[in-house]
């Protein structure tokens, strides 16, 4: 079980939240048309090893969305900040 | 092996004595005793029966590395299988009985397997399974036989009538394991005043200190150092409690066996507590295992590790044997090996090295043990106890020389090294480093936040150790200063555990894994057939693999693939840790979260009326929904025809309390709604509601469900009961991610908002009746709301149909549910009102042709249900450039569409859809989403997605229930099989 800090709730248990999704990719602008772009922003996702980005939903706490930065070898976590302020 | 108790001595407590039994024989034994103690002292040589061969075998161990001694424990409903006799505490009213034997421990017919040896080498089952003799099938026919004189003990078949909890802890740091490290570690820490938590698996402190002879040195300390640890108030100290596994974030899981050590639980006691224990850091003092050596005969019950022999004789007074065969490649055996000469039995020691340090030489001259120095043990005798140790000269080399000699004794004592018991630690990190001065797996005494002390690290001495633990606790106080025979195991071993003949072979059959039966020929075997990987290894001759995890096995298998290979230890590896360390019963995981506690039931607060007045209520998600509500001798398909009916004709209500709620507020709502939802928001009028649909990001459908625009800036979002956790999740998502322009906040208010639908013809006139309202077409036409006040209560009124009737949705504040659910029941009297459930809802809506959860099933887009018209092309929404991928488009899909059965029969959902003459095979070219028996058109009826449905139309299809074995045939119509015009609802 990992233990992520939270920005509002501070350090929480895994199982307060649940994982979004990779958050150094940024979701492509409401008006964009090609299809290309959509389809490389839902299916192509890289799977990286070591530091990573990544969205977690403190859905049992304070409903925040955060980035959380986590070695995905080590499971370490550096630190997160609320998505909010720091989305890409 | 002629075990006995010592007249003196032990750390039992000889003023009482305990009923203990094994096998139906009583045993003696005293509180402090554990059942293999009193096995020992009962003479009792044999306690199992091996796993592959059947083969007699004793006690080896005196701890949890004990692969042999499996017993079962207790009965009737608190029978437990497996169970350690080396960790079982003796306590009166002990019932043990041996498993794996039949028909007896002296006589067992499964021993026949031995002359059948060949057939179980390594990979017996993966060469069966995929074997020459009909592969699968020649298996299954075995494994009837194989399970059933194999296997290990026989599970419980009773409930177990004890109950287990859970505990979440937090501390500054956990330290796993009291013996001298951890007990020095833990008061340095806690005279710091941190949090600590000291856990050991024993039921007392001490870990090897316990093995010393009482009156030792050692005792005084201990004494002393659990007073002041039992007088810090940050120190909890958790006895007869096994840290089982580390994970991530110094997160451990602990075991308390708190009533494991009585005949049955005290009265509001649980029998084991599973704690969550989150630490800043950890100490990890877990010591290290005693390894046994791999020698022809190694099994025969009197062959045991010389430390345990060492702890029955000190802990248990119990002198394991009369004469004593000494096998070692270092140090450590010396001191058991004097103590059991001067407690009275003929000692020979085995020393395979040429010469042992000079000072060990003389005490064990002294104590007149008969000392050969460079001789090992080559095989053992005896069937089924030790009868005589044939021992033979080793070169330094290493390599046996000459011929065997005899020695006549009752007991084999082994002891080939150490291997530190780093489970924990590498369960947390990975990989170990080898050590080849110490012939071990050791971990570093820092990574991290995790310090690794004492025998964990090879410390060389007691001294050390107690030093190591007291710089890890944090140094302060007093250290420790007291000198032992503790821990001294690491030095001057000659890192040799396998005696075998100079062609690699033992003159009989040597085991290096007792618990699965695998012997050092399995190995050889294995890289014969070119196995190479430690993990294949493991796999395939199973070494390693059984419920003690290899504790003593594990290296003795490596070393061997090493020697086999050529190559040096490390470069071999070893295999991984895994939680747990030692067995953890399923009733400590769970806990209480069984039955109804599984997880938290949601009830709305129109509960209780619903079961006191016979409502059959139905799991939907987390929450309790009614069912149906039978009359006196109705079945649930009378009941919900008579409910849907009775809508159309006169009047009924439904709970939708459990609909999802959000309140959408901010001015920039409107905009955040025409985002999510495929139709156009922005146009929507105070006062009114819409129905709308969401789609995901990959363009299939998500979730639908009516908002409705309360004021200026605050929407009010109805969601399926399903998806509510899942559409304010997503909503959350976008507005403080990629929206985070828009002003908008969402809540949700599912809680907050009781919800009662009331559906029929005579709807209007009750609710005119009860509100006092103007309620008529034009003042509140379809999709419009009205605030109104029932009882006093402000309510809001949605008119909105999903029954296809003239219909409303009322939203209640919560706490008022029941008594406005109470007051339309009273005032509903005269216009005939009936409560309905959610099996009549169902055919209300599937005769409309309103899909739900069965439709919108992830699987299926808007062009696939029919609601293609729904998406504005004048905007964009979430998934609609995605909605377009060419393959969605693709006319074949299946379609929303409905069917007519024909004949009586109903179908049942899943059944898949062929055209009338198509051979019933494959995947079919739809399938049948939702059923039920329409009263309004007197038939069977069904919701499906059938390929081109909508252009067939007048087609009859074959419906095929592969499930129940049934086909029918159905009659493709619309979905909207009644009143498709919605002169009703509209009305
Ligand atoms: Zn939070």
């Amino acid at each position: 079980m990992l233990r992520i800090p939270c920005p509002v709730c501070g350090l929480r248990d895994e199982t307060e939240f649940s994982y979004g999704e990779d958050a150094s990719v940024r979701r492509p602008d409401m008006n964009e048309a090609d299809q290309k772009v959509w389809h490389d922003y839902v299916f192509i996702r890289d799977n990286p090893r070591g530091p990573h980005k990544e969205y977690w939903h403190h859905v049992s706490g304070c409903r925040q969305w955060i980035v959380v930065d986590r070695d995905t070898l080590t499971h370490e976590i550096f630190g997160s900040a609320l998505a909010c302020e720091v989305a890409a | 092996m002629t075990a006995r108790r010592l007249k003196t001595g032990g750390r039992i407590d000889r003023s009482r004595e305990l009923s203990v039994k094994f096998d139906g024989k009583s045993l003696p034994a005293y509180p402090g005793d554990t059942l293999a103690s009193a096995l020992l002292a009962g003479g009792q040589q044999i306690v199992g029966r091996s796993f592959k061969y059947h083969r007699p075998r004793g006690v080896v161990a005196a701890g949890v590395e004990e692969p042999n001694a499996l017993v079962h424990l207790r009965s009737g409903d608190r029978h437990e299988p497996n169970v350690q006799a080396t960790i079982v505490e003796a306590f009166d009213g002990l019932i043990s009985t041996p498993q794996n034997a039949w028909p007896s421990l002296q006589f067992d017919v499964g021993a026949v397997n031995g002359l059948l040896s060949r057939f179980f080498g390594a990979g017996f089952y993966y060469k069966t399974f995929i074997g020459p003799f009909g592969g699968t099938k020649f298996w299954m026919f075995c494994e009837h036989f194989i399970r059933k004189a194999a296997g290990m003990g026989q599970a419980p078949t009773l409930p177990d009538p004890d109950h287990y909890e859970k505990i979440n802890a937090f501390c500054d740091l956990v330290i796993v394991g009291a013996g001298p490290a951890g007990i020095s570690a833990a008061l340095a820490a806690g005279r710091k005043g941190d949090s600590v938590f000291l856990v050991e698996q024993d039921r007392d402190l001490g870990g090897s200190l316990l093995s010393e002879p009482v009156g030792a040195p050692s005792d005084a300390w201990l004494a002393q150092a659990r007073a002041e640890l039992s007088d810090l108030p940050n120190v909890q100290i958790l006895t007869r409690t096994t840290a089982f596994g580390a994970y991530d974030c110094e997160v451990f899981g602990l075991v308390e066996r708190v009533q494991d050590h009585v005949l049955a639980p005290e009265e509001g006691k649980p029998r084991q507590r599973y704690w969550v224990v989150r630490a800043k850091r950890a100490i990890l003092a877990t010591g290290a295992i005693e390894r046994p050596m791999v020698f022809a005969g190694n099994d025969v019950p009197g062959v045991m590790l010389t430390s345990a022999v060492r702890s029955y004789l000190n802990r248990y007074a119990v002198l394991a044997g009369e004469r004593i065969v000494v096998a070692t490649n270092n140090d450590s055996a010396y001191t058991a090996a004097i103590e059991l000469a001067k407690a009275g039995a003929k000692v020979t020691i085995c020393d395979l090295r040429q010469a042992a340090p000079p000072p060990f030489v003389e005490s064990a001259r002294k104590a007149g043990i008969d000392l050969r120095s460079g001789h090992a043990v080559l095989k053992v005798s005896g069937g089924k106890s030790v009868k005589a140790a044939h021992v033979v000269r080793i070169s330094p080399g290493g390599k046996i020389e000459g011929n065997a000699t005899r020695i006549a004794c009752d007991l084999v004592t082994v002891s080939g090294g150490w291997a530190p018991a780093l489970h924990l630690w590498s369960q947390r990190f990975g990989k170990p480093q080898y050590n080849e001065e110490l012939d071990a797996f050791l971990p570093p005494a820092e990574k991290g936040t995790f310090s690794c002390v004492g025998s964990l690290v090879g410390s060389p001495s007691l001294r050390d150790t107690l030093s190591q633990g007291h710089k890890a606790g944090g140094t302060i106080g007093k250290e420790p200063a007291l000198f032992g025979h503790a821990d001294h195991w690491g030095r001057n071993l000659a890192p040799l555990t396998v005696i075998a003949k100079a062609n690699g072979r033992t003159p009989g059959k040597a085991f290096v894994d007792f618990q699965h039966d695998v012997k050092l020929a399995d190995i050889d075997q294995a890289h014969l057939e070119g196995y190479v990987s430690v993990e294949h290894l493991k796999r395939y001759t199973t070494s390693g693999m059984a419920a003690d995890q290899g504790k003593t096995s594990n290296l003795n298998a490596l070393a061997r693939m090493a020697e086999l290979r050529g190559l040096a230890i490390p470069s071999v590896g070893t295999t991984t840790f895994r939680p747990p360390y030692t067995p953890v019963t399923i009733g400590a995981v769970v806990g209480h979260d069984h039955g109804l506690n599984f997880r938290p039931t949601r009830l709305t607060t129109i509960h209780g009326w619903h079961k006191h007045n016979g409502s059959v209520m139905i799991e939907t998600g987390a929450w309790l929904r009614p069912w149906y509500y039978p009359a006196r001798g109705e079945d649930i398909n009378d009941a919900y025809i008579r409910e849907a009916a009775h809508v159309r004709e006169h009047v009924g209500i439904v709970d939708v309390s459990t609909l999802g709620k959000i309140a959408v507020q901010g001015p920039d709502a409107a905009e955040f709604l025409n985002r999510i939802y495929v139709n156009g928001f922005k146009t929507l009028p105070i006062g009114k509601l819409r129905y709308g649909i969401m789609l995901r990001e990959d363009g299939f459908v998500f979730d639908d469900g009516a908002t409705t625009r309360l004021s200026e800036h605050d929407y009010f979002m109805t969601t399926t009961t399903a998806n509510a956790a899942n559409v304010l999740a997503r909503a959350e998502y976008l507005i403080q991610t990629a929206w985070r322009d828009l002003k908008v906040h969402v809540t949700s208010v599912t809680d907050q908002w009781s919800a009662i639908a009331i559906a029929g013809p005579k709807s209007r006139a009750l609710l005119t009746a009860l509100t006092g309202a103007e309620l008529s077409n034009d003042a509140l036409p379809n999709n419009h709301f009205a605030d109104v006040t029932i009882a006093g209560v402000g309510c809001r009124l949605h008119r909105m149909s999903f029954s296809g009737e003239l219909a409303y949705e009322l939203y209640v504040p919560a706490k008022r549910g029941r008594q406005i659910w109470e007051e339309l029941i009273a005032a509903g009297a005269p216009y005939n009102l009936k409560p309905y459930g959610l099996e009549a809802m169902g055919a209300l809506r599937i005769e409309k042709g309103h899909i739900t959860g069965s439709e919108i099933e992830g699987r299926t887009t808007l062009k696939d249900l029919g609601l293609e018209g729904f998406a504005s092309s004048k905007k964009p929404f979430v998934g609609s450039v995605l909605r377009k991928r060419p393959v969605l488009e693709d006319p074949a899909r299946p379609s929303l569409v409905g069917l007519e059965i024909v004949g009586n029969t109903s179908t049942r959902a899943g059944s898949l859809l062929y055209a009338l003459n198509a051979p019933t095979k494959g995947h079919g070219e739809g399938w049948v989403s939702s059923v039920t028996y329409s009263p309004a058109l007197k038939m069977n009826i069904a919701l499906a997605l059938l390929s081109r449905g909508p252009e067939r139309f007048g087609e009859t299809i074959q419906v095929v229930d592969f499930v129940g074995n049934q086909t029918l045939q159905g009659k493709v119509v619309s979905h909207h099989f009644f009143d498709p015009e919605g002169h009703r609802q509209n009305g």
